[in-house]
């Protein structure tokens, strides 16, 4: 669905991604982790592309950079970290914007757009908000708004970036389930994630970028060793398997001590 | 799953504000065609424009003065009123969507900066009676916002606009430079940037309307793209658009209309924000009404402001940019209390 072939992307004469190489199969979730400037979103940003990049990125089979803008969002829409929100939209509106790839540069929507936007607002639940203002949404109403927007533009990808940010417990854990059940409509997910525990648990894949090279990649349980995290992340966890599930727990120092003490 | 497509229809112009603009224009160009130092009554005025069509067998009541007054004196100038009006909003609202400003004017990018030394460049050393002033005013605001882009040429709304500011300062630079020159032509250079229609002709507006129409059908023709930008470049790039080359082509499209009217006018301020925001506030915050509504009632607007300059110390006049800003300000501030 999307292979990337030794990917590479200068910002501003730093090389932010080095040869990054990884795939994502079609129905799949893949989380991409890593630190703090590993090249997680610009990973995202390259294949949506949003900015330029050596190497090779296929989505769907064809070279992403020669599909054109409009093809490309047809095939894969972004969820970016703080979308923008004009709050002068309604939802409705708002959800409308994701047909843009599927209409004619200055054409306006037609009845099969519409319906393709109400049934991204039914599926998220929604449809009683379409005529509030987006201004006057909460943060979790306001990311699920944002999903739908992705989902009116029917591309098969979803590339979400830090789908979980800004958002309390509960709402994480609703935004990855409902992430989840996409996926088991037949979408293919592509997510940066910080909270190593939920990428491991949600995603079927993660791969491990540390300052713009893949370190590291496979099943969760391959890739969140408490080695791996200390190298990478330089922060001291203990790494608890249940039932093919991992859940990384962070060491505090005094913690760590205190174990160290123990006889 | 029942969809309802019902639920997703973009707002649009309501239909109720659409007949609400559209009457308050046709009521200022009436007022503008009656109202003067000889009075003529609205419904004298209809007769006499439906006894211009052949068929209806409507008799013309004006006598040959009355006529010749409406339809030779007050008509260009209202006409010519609307049309730069109309356009001015309508290119304030399309530079605040494309620059995502609601601050912004349609002189952004230097068009009144370039226009101001264009026509100064030809009253200084041409004389005031030229006929060159519209067109040297015209290439004057085209040159600017074309040396804008070049230097901003990245494409991006911040560097555009550092790049306008520049280009503009320079021009007036310049402007100020050979206004200072040549004291003697000091006053018509001033009445001509403070703008106005006191000598407005059928010929005017037969050299703007051709730019004014263009430009405004285009930039209609952009009111859902407007709303696309209105969630930023990234995400706006994401959803499939080039957002350069829409900038670029709503630049051009509100650049030569303003040039149009800014040559056939001189520079009048205010309309292409408070229109533009009057309709926001009043009616709806999406481009697909702003855009529309903004033409029609920039047009109104200017229309009867027009009527105020002429009339308020007749048989003298006021500069129109005076009476845009000293009765738009406070409009503009009865608005904003009535919203909140």
């Amino acid at each position: 669905m999307i292979e990337l072939d030794s990917v590479s992307v200068e910002l501003g004469g730093t090389r932010v991604l080095d040869e990054v190489g990884f795939s994502v199969g079609a129905g799949e979730w893949v989380a991409l982790i890593g630190p703090n400037g590993a090249g997680k979103t610009t990973a995202l940003r390259a294949i949506a592309g949003l900015v330029e990049y050596e190497g090779s990125i296929r989505v769907d089979g064809g070279e992403a950079r020669q599909l054109g803008r409009r093809r490309l969002a047809r095939a894969c829409a972004l969820v970016p970290q703080l979308p923008e929100r004009p709050p002068e939209l309604t939802v409705g509106e708002y959800v409308l914007l994701g047909r843009t790839p599927h209409l004619g540069y200055l054409a306006t929507e037609r009845a099969e757009d519409r319906v393709a936007a109400a049934r991204a607002l039914a599926r998220l639940e929604l449809t009683a908000f379409a005529h509030r203002l987006l201004a006057s949404l909460s943060g979790g109403e306001l990311q699920r708004a944002v999903l739908a927007r992705a989902l009116a533009q029917e591309a098969d990808v979803l590339l979400l970036d830090e789908p979980t940010a800004a958002l309390d417990l509960g709402r994480q854990q609703q935004a990855l389930e409902l992430v989840h059940e996409l996926r088991a409509d037949g979408l293919t997910i592509l997510s940066t994630m910080h909270d190593l525990t939920l990428a491991g648990q949600y995603a079927d894949r993660l791969v491990l970028l540390d300052r713009g090279v893949v370190v590291a990649e496979g099943d969760p349980t391959d890739v969140l060793s408490p080695e791996t995290v200390a190298t990478h992340y330089g922060a001291a966890v203990r790494v608890v398997e249940e039932d093919g599930h991992v859940f990384v727990l962070p060491l505090p120092a005094m913690v760590s001590a205190a174990r160290s003490r123990r006889p | 799953m029942i969809v309802a497509e019902a639920y997703v229809r973009p707002r649009g112009v309501p239909r109720l504000w659409g007949l609400c603009a559209a009457a308050f224009l046709l009521v200022a160009l009436l007022v503008g065609l009656g109202v003067g130092s000889i009075g003529i009554s609205p419904l004298a005025i209809v007769e006499s424009a439906l006894s211009r069509i052949p068929f209806l067998h409507v008799h013309s009541p004006l006598s040959s003065v009355q006529d010749a007054i409406v339809w030779q004196l007050r008509a260009p100038r209202v006409v010519l009123s609307a049309l730069v009006g109309g356009m001015l909003a309508v290119a304030g609202a399309s530079y605040q969507g494309v620059f995502r400003n609601p601050l912004v004017d349609p002189y952004l990018l230097g068009v009144a900066a370039g226009a101001g030394l264009g026509a100064t460049l030809v009253i200084a050393y041409g004389g005031t009676s030229s006929q060159l002033v519209p067109p040297a005013a015209f290439g004057g605001a085209a040159i600017s916002v074309a040396l804008a882009y070049a230097l901003g040429r990245s494409g991006r709304a911040t560097a555009l606009v550092l790049a306008g500011v520049t280009v503009a300062t320079f021009m007036a630079a310049v402007q100020t430079f050979v206004q200072q020159q040549h004291s003697q032509e000091l006053r018509s250079v001033y009445s001509w940037l403070l703008g106005g229609f006191s000598t407005s002709t059928w010929h005017d507006v037969a050299v703007a309307a051709p730019y004014i129409a263009v430009s405004s059908v285009v930039l209609l023709l952009h009111r859902r793209v407007l709303d696309v930008l209105s969630v930023g470049d990234e995400e706006a790039a994401s959803l499939g658009v080039d957002v350069r080359r829409v900038r670029l082509a709503i630049v051009v499209a509100a650049t030569v209309g303003t040039a149009a009217a800014v040559a056939v006018s001189g520079l009048i301020a205010f309309v292409g924000i408070i229109v533009p925001h009057a309709v926001r506030m009043l009616v709806s915050t999406s481009y697909r009404a702003v855009v529309p509504l903004s033409l029609l009632a920039g047009g109104g607007f200017l229309a009867l402001t027009d009527v105020l300059a002429r009339t308020v110390l007749a048989p003298q006049e006021l500069p129109i940019g005076v009476i845009t800003a000293f009765f738009g300000a406070p409009f503009f501030a009865l608005v904003l209390r009535g919203t909140r």
